[in-house]
């Protein structure tokens, strides 16, 4: 039941009825693959991509699959392959940016919230992120673009906002359980200061956790940019975007269908590769397992 | 009982705060929302004409207290763009959205249930790996590409069901639901494959109880067992992810009302932001907020009924 390169040290008891390693011990490079499958084709782009991505070129319009053009091309003759390798940009951009935000406010946030002793701040912080919670990713994405205009910009902050409770709530349950190890103590006898503490001793104990959860949260944002840009109000022309690729599409399902396949397939691809990501880190770093080594 | 008065005043709170937020996003960049109705070539008059015409001339704290009564009298003002009333448009629209995302979760539970609970049962063995995969694949298709590919096989190349539209249940019953399948299908199918996945790690969760060992040594076969014993159990988790779950598919419903052009909640949202209606956007923003929060608590208060643990703590 149990694969043979988990069994370092005897299996404990209660983790060996589990057996669910086997099939999960693939999800991490099959997620890591992925991963790396979409960074590539994005910096890729950045020196090089088969044609122009702008240039429209009416000869060779809705093409299908062909030798010249591999995915086959849009309306405007535009080479489908191009935008799909400048499209992985953005969806990287708009997941790093707004995984940075969600984890720069929302961990601090946790942090404090499970390292205070004053009960009315922690319970400041969780209702204030019970309030976020009301608004999900896309929502808040679309009252951004109704504000400030659409655009990718207002989009990665939004997304990144309605992500900070995900990110506050590991950390503070994290930090709940470390706060009450012997080295915190230690350290609090030596006199130091909360900060030196959540720096030096709660953070880098948390730090597997939040992984984790950016890595969840970057499939989240994928797919919040993807029906953003599908509703017109995320990216906007005339950088590629797989969302909008899926709009532009509709009018063309009879005819060519892959136009449609293209961007709905690697939109589908990031958001696996991110999901098996993190649900291979998480096993990973699984707390039952986690003492062991 | 206090715990539930405690309960419902937090509800209350939370409420009134995000009517607050909501607002003041809407007011982040000054004098906008009549700026934007007056158009691009409007003059500083035109301007001031529409602030006062409307009353966004007044102070902030008047107008909000305005808008916060209004709602409370079921009024949400008046659009400074197309200058007709707000409620009507929020009454019509709510109930094709309702529609959607209940049949539509209804669907989703009718599939992950017993999808879940045999890949639970067969985990290790071929057809549970494969159910495990698929649920996995699933979760990572966006529904409005879902939409897309129903439409593809079952509009286009079947031509099994219509492919854009909505036609009211007072119109002919069969209208009204070959209407509803594909929109109803794309949403529950990704929800599915969501809930699928933890239908199955709760009912692991319950196989390992002891009380399951019980009633299995006492001659009951696994299958029996968890019927009888385990169910329950794993409908505790199950019923808190499908309440956060529907406010997912509420926000999922706003992209496919767009994917199959039906007058809900979203459409009239999209319009409006591209319309720069503010105050129109604000009403359907703040609907969409309250049924969020409103689910929250209807959920609160199912797992604390399943659950005589919670009950009894709180």
């Amino acid at each position: 039941m149990t694969a043979p390169e988990s069994s370092l040290a005897p299996a404990a008891p209660e983790a060996a009825p589990r057996g669910r390693r086997r099939s999960r011990d693939l999800t991490f490079p099959v997620g890591v693959a992925l991963v790396l499958l979409i960074v590539v084709l994005a910096l890729v782009s950045l020196v090089w991509t088969p044609y122009d991505a702008t240039t429209p070129n009416p000869v060779d319009r809705l093409q299908g699959g062909s030798a010249a053009h591999p995915m086959g091309t849009d309306r405007y003759g535009r080479d489908t392959l191009t935008w799909i390798m400048m499209g992985a940009r953005i969806t990287l951009l708009v997941g790093v940016v707004s995984v940075g935000i969600a984890m720069l406010i929302g961990v601090p946030l946790g942090v404090l919230a499970g390292m205070t002793r004053m009960s009315w701040l922690s319970g400041l912080i969780m209702r204030g992120n019970d309030l976020l919670l009301a608004f999900p990713a896309l929502l808040l994405a679309i009252v951004f673009s109704a504000v400030f205009g659409p655009g990718a910009g207002p989009a990665m902050i939004a997304i990144g906002i309605a992500a900070i409770p995900a990110f506050a709530r590991v950390a503070r349950s994290g930090t709940l359980q470390i706060m009450s190890r012997e080295f915190i103590a230690a350290a609090r006898t030596a006199n130091r200061s909360p900060l030196q503490i959540a720096i030096q001793h709660v953070v880098p104990n948390i730090a597997g956790l939040i992984i984790v959860q950016a890595s969840v949260t970057f499939a989240l944002s994928v797919l919040a940019e993807a029906g953003l840009s599908f509703l017109g109000l995320g990216t906007q022309p005339p950088t590629p975007s797989w969302g909008r690729m899926l709009q532009e599409s509709q009018q063309f399902l009879g005819s060519r269908p892959e136009l449609a396949i293209w961007p709905g397939l690697f939109i589908a691809l990031a958001v696996l590769g991110f999901n098996l990501m993190g649900d291979g880190l998480r096993d990973r770093l699984d707390p039952t397992l986690r003492g062991r080594s | 009982m206090r715990a539930l008065a405690f309960r419902l005043l937090q509800f209350l709170l939370t409420v009134w705060a995000a009517t607050v937020a909501v607002f003041g996003l809407m007011q982040i960049l000054p004098g906008n929302a009549a700026r934007v109705a007056a158009g691009l070539s409007a003059t500083a008059e035109d301007v001031e004409r529409i602030e006062q015409k409307f009353g966004l001339d007044r102070p902030l704290v008047v107008q909000y207290t305005d808008w916060l009564g209004g709602m409370l009298r079921g009024d949400f003002g008046v659009s400074y763009v197309t200058g007709a009333p707000i409620t009507p448009l929020v009454v019509n629209s709510i109930q094709v959205t309702l529609i959607l995302v209940i049949s539509a979760m209804v669907l989703a539970l009718l599939i992950a249930l017993p999808l879940g609970t045999a890949a639970a049962l067969l985990r290790g063995r071929g057809l549970g790996t494969l159910l495990s995969g698929l649920s996995q694949v699933g979760v990572a298709i966006p529904n409005f590409l879902a939409g897309i590919l129903l439409v593809m096989v079952f509009s286009l190349g079947l031509g099994w069901f219509p492919s854009s539209g909505w036609q009211a249940p007072i119109f002919g019953l069969g209208g009204f639901l070959s209407h509803l399948v594909l929109p109803v299908f794309a949403l529950a199918l990704v929800q599915a494959a969501i809930l699928t996945r933890y239908v199955r790690s709760a009912v692991l969760e319950v196989m390992r109880e002891d009380y399951l060992r019980t009633a299995r040594a006492k001659g009951r076969t696994a299958g029996a067992a968890l019927v009888v014993h385990g169910l329950r159990n794993a409908a505790i988790p199950v019923v808190t992810v499908a309440g956060v779950q529907l406010a997912t598919l509420l926000i999922g419903a706003v992209v496919i009302e767009q994917v199959f052009v039906l007058p809900g909640m979203g459409s009239e949202l999209v319009r409006a932001v591209a319309n720069r209606d503010l105050l129109t956007v604000q009403a359907i923003v703040m609907v969409l907020v309250f049924l969020v929060l409103l689910l929250n608590l209807i959920i609160d208060l199912l797992y604390s009924l399943l659950d005589p643990r919670v009950r009894n703590a709180a």
